[in-house]
């Protein structure tokens, strides 16, 4: 038996899907399949666009700078993703326990996400070139340098936000299971690994996703901090996508090109994972 | 009831509907039966004047004006998602190094009054016989000088050289660059050059402008002015030593390049912590008003050893003026009159003269006796009166290539590369990238 207003739902649903629809397709759908068409072009402005083949993707591929991108790219995405997530953990961990403050710590942890990512990057850099400048250095002198600044700038960008959800889930844990364990005398280290963990899954899965996706599409932060600086070396792929498709007349297309093969990565990267940590979640 | 209900439902997705949509508008176009003026301006350290000539432009003609100017370092970005617009740019300012991306949006100007306004016809812009874009504005690099610390320099007596005048050639500057920096705190300065600096900003004036005095040399052994498909590299180890010379005798330690902009070197030259900047005529808008006074600023060419140049001026670059091809042909005939008024009206000249400081290349300008007083063109006065010739900025294959020379400079400044891949990236990386993007 439907209710009334269930009734009213399936008949009207639609209706009031239509402006997010719409958006969406406007924002995404057309874009994403104009995107596609292009990478198959030869353009400078994406008014006129001549069809080419697949000649974009094999430039795409043969640029070695592209590769370099994307495996510092791979790199800085597990670094990150496990800093970011193990002292969001550890810090949510702390704040849901009785101390003075808590809630006080939780907004001063939060707050660097409230900071748009360019601004973020130029502060750290001044920050960072200050410390340097003790050495003669500046974070632009290496790509290892770059690497770890970047690193820096985004755990600590990160792990206020991650720290939330994980502190959301924390506290939707069951008490029952947790008191039935220190009574069956499990050790700090026990409950932690098979009780606590195993019933974060969920917050840990989406925890993760977006601490991969965030560190694969990391643009802004990079371009004000290192802008690839020097040669290039401290690029990550979008960035290199950026550069391709804006930095010289002729390869518009072999940027679009990388950033479909891009997706297509970071699609299957996410999938993937989503899998492996949805997999082991269980319930209490 | 019901009926009033499903308008209402109807009417309110409808109007979230636009809520969502409002945000895809383009800028309100100013449509006017004249056509329009829409410049996508590259000097951005013009832009207010260029603002304030616009609406001089409408106050007189009623035809509306409209301006773009990109962030440093965006211009191309900007350009080509403007271009994509309904409302495009119909005035665009261009380089030498932006023209070939661009030439297919250039209409042809040969019929226009700015044309043959010109001074010199040989600076245009051409793709075959086409005359695609006019410059509009005369810069001027080279080292630029502060003649008060030098003359503090000239009378010293440990100096070895004892005028400007005796500054003619790389063997001369360096002694003097040398003896500055040994005796900097004698001085009161910093160092003898301001940082030559890599960030982003900055970068242009080594992976640029500074190659592009053996890449003019390059052009003269070829006797040509159509870029080249090869370069022999002959004067790559003069542009070694120059650049040796900034980098060993500046304000900062060479490793500390990468980060050092623009910004910074300009306010050690106005402030007067440093004797010499490498750099042209647009940046006196940020010099004039500061420590320097505008008497002080002195300009020496780009010595670096080439045999002859103790004959040549300063270095000449341009920024070109280019119609939108695709614009509509309305908005053309109010461009091509806005250009008119530029040539015409003494409020518009004055505005280009003096406020801008700008050196223009048309008779009308010359023969009305507007002439900037900017000190940096006028510093190539003492080389006309010697019959030096100009050093010409001659096209590079590509953007990328000055980027791929500025990253192998950077890399040999702070001890991580060597000197020779500066040599493959000019003379390989030249071949290359003419490879890719002309030869098709």
């Amino acid at each position: 038996m439907i209710s009334m207003a269930g009734k009213t739902i399936s008949r009207w649903w639609a209706l009031f899907v239509l402006p997010t629809f719409v958006a969406f397709v406007i924002g995404f759908v057309i874009p994403f399949i104009l995107g596609i068409w292009l990478s198959l072009c030869r353009f400078t402005t994406i008014a006129d666009a001549n069809f080419i083949g697949t000649k974009n993707y094999a430039a795409a591929i043969s640029d070695p700078e592209f590769w370099h991108a994307l495996w510092y790219t791979a790199l800085f995405t597990v670094v990150t993703t496990v800093i970011v997530n193990v002292c969001a953990f550890a810090i949510a961990s702390l704040l849901t326990k009785a101390i003075r403050g808590a809630n006080l710590f939780r907004s001063i942890f939060f707050m660097p996400n409230l900071i748009g990512g360019i601004v973020l990057g130029y502060i750290w850099m001044l920050l960072l070139n200050g410390v340097l400048q003790h050495w003669g250095k500046s974070i632009t002198f290496s790509g290892t340098y770059g690497f770890w600044g970047m690193v820096l700038l985004m755990c600590w960008q990160q792990i206020g936000y991650m720290m939330i959800i994980y502190i959301a889930g924390l506290q939707t844990l069951p008490g029952d299971v947790i008191e039935a364990a220190s009574v069956d005398g499990a050790s700090g280290a026990q409950t932690l690994f098979h009780i606590t963990i195993p019933l974060m899954m969920p917050s840990i899965t989406v925890c993760t996703f977006l601490s991969i996706t965030n560190g694969f599409k990391m643009f802004d932060q990079n371009l004000a901090l290192t802008n690839g600086a020097p040669s290039n070396s401290s690029e990550l792929v979008a960035l290199n996508i950026y550069r391709t498709f804006y930095g010289r007349a002729g390869f518009e297309g072999a940027g679009q090109a990388k950033a479909v093969i891009f997706f297509v990565i970071v699609a299957l990267v996410a999938i993937l994972q989503n899998r492996l940590t949805a997999r082991k979640e269980v319930t209490a | 009831m019901n009926t009033v209900r499903k308008t209402t439902a109807v009417i309110a997705a409808a109007v979230l509907t636009m809520g969502v949509l409002s945000g895809c508008g383009g800028t309100g176009a100013s449509s006017s039966s004249q056509g329009r003026v829409y410049y996508m301006n590259q000097k951005g350290e013009n832009n207010e004047q260029f603002v304030q000539l616009g609406k001089l432009f409408t106050k007189d003609t009623g035809i509306p004006f409209d301006i773009t100017t990109a962030s440093p370092g965006n211009y191309e970005q900007t350009l080509k998602s403007e271009l994509a617009k309904t409302n495009a740019p119909t005035l665009i300012g261009l380089d030498n190094n932006d023209f070939p991306n661009w030439v297919d949006y250039c209409d042809d100007l040969s019929g226009t009054r700015m044309y043959k306004d010109l001074q010199n016809r040989d600076y245009v812009l051409k793709d075959g016989d086409t005359v695609k874009a006019i410059p509009f504005v005369l810069d001027r690099y080279g080292i630029i000088y502060n003649r008060a610390i030098l003359k503090k320099y000239f009378a010293a007596d440990w100096a070895s050289i004892h005028s400007e005048q005796e500054v003619r050639g790389f063997d001369a500057l360096k002694k003097m660059v040398e003896e500055i920096q040994a005796h900097k705190s004698d001085l009161g300065i910093k160092g003898a050059f301001t940082s030559a600096g890599f960030e982003a900003s900055s970068r242009p004036r080594y992976g640029d402008m500074l190659p592009h005095i053996p890449v003019f040399y390059e052009y003269r052994d070829q006797n040509t002015t159509v870029i080249p498909s090869k370069v022999s590299g002959k004067y790559v180890p003069n542009l070694k030593k120059i650049f040796d010379l900034m980098i060993k005798n500046e304000t900062v330690a060479p490793t500390q390049l990468s980060g050092a902009t623009l910004d910074d070197a300009i306010s050690e030259f106005a402030l007067g912590d440093a004797a010499f900047i490498e750099m042209g005529s647009w940046a006196y808008p940020q010099l004039r008003g500061k420590k320097v006074s505008d008497k002080d600023m002195g300009v020496f060419p780009l010595y670096m050893g080439i045999p002859g140049e103790e004959n040549s001026g300063l270095t000449i670059s341009s920024n070109y003026f280019a119609i939108n091809s695709k614009a509509s042909q309305k908005d053309k005939d109010a461009t091509k009159k806005f250009l008119d008024w530029m040539l015409d009206n003494d409020g518009a000249r004055k505005i280009v003269t003096d406020t801008m400081g700008f050196e223009t290349p048309f008779k009308s300008y010359a023969k009305a006796g507007f002439k900037t007083k900017n000190p940096i063109l006028r510093a190539n006065d003492v080389y006309a009166k010697r019959n030096c010739y100009d050093l010409v900025i001659r096209p590079l294959p590509t953007a990328q290539w000055a980027l791929t020379m500025a990253d192998a400079m950077l890399e040999y400044a702070q001890g991580t590369g060597p000197w020779s891949k500066v040599e493959s990236s000019f003379v390989d990386g030249w071949t290359s990238e003419y490879n890719t993007v002309h030869k098709s």
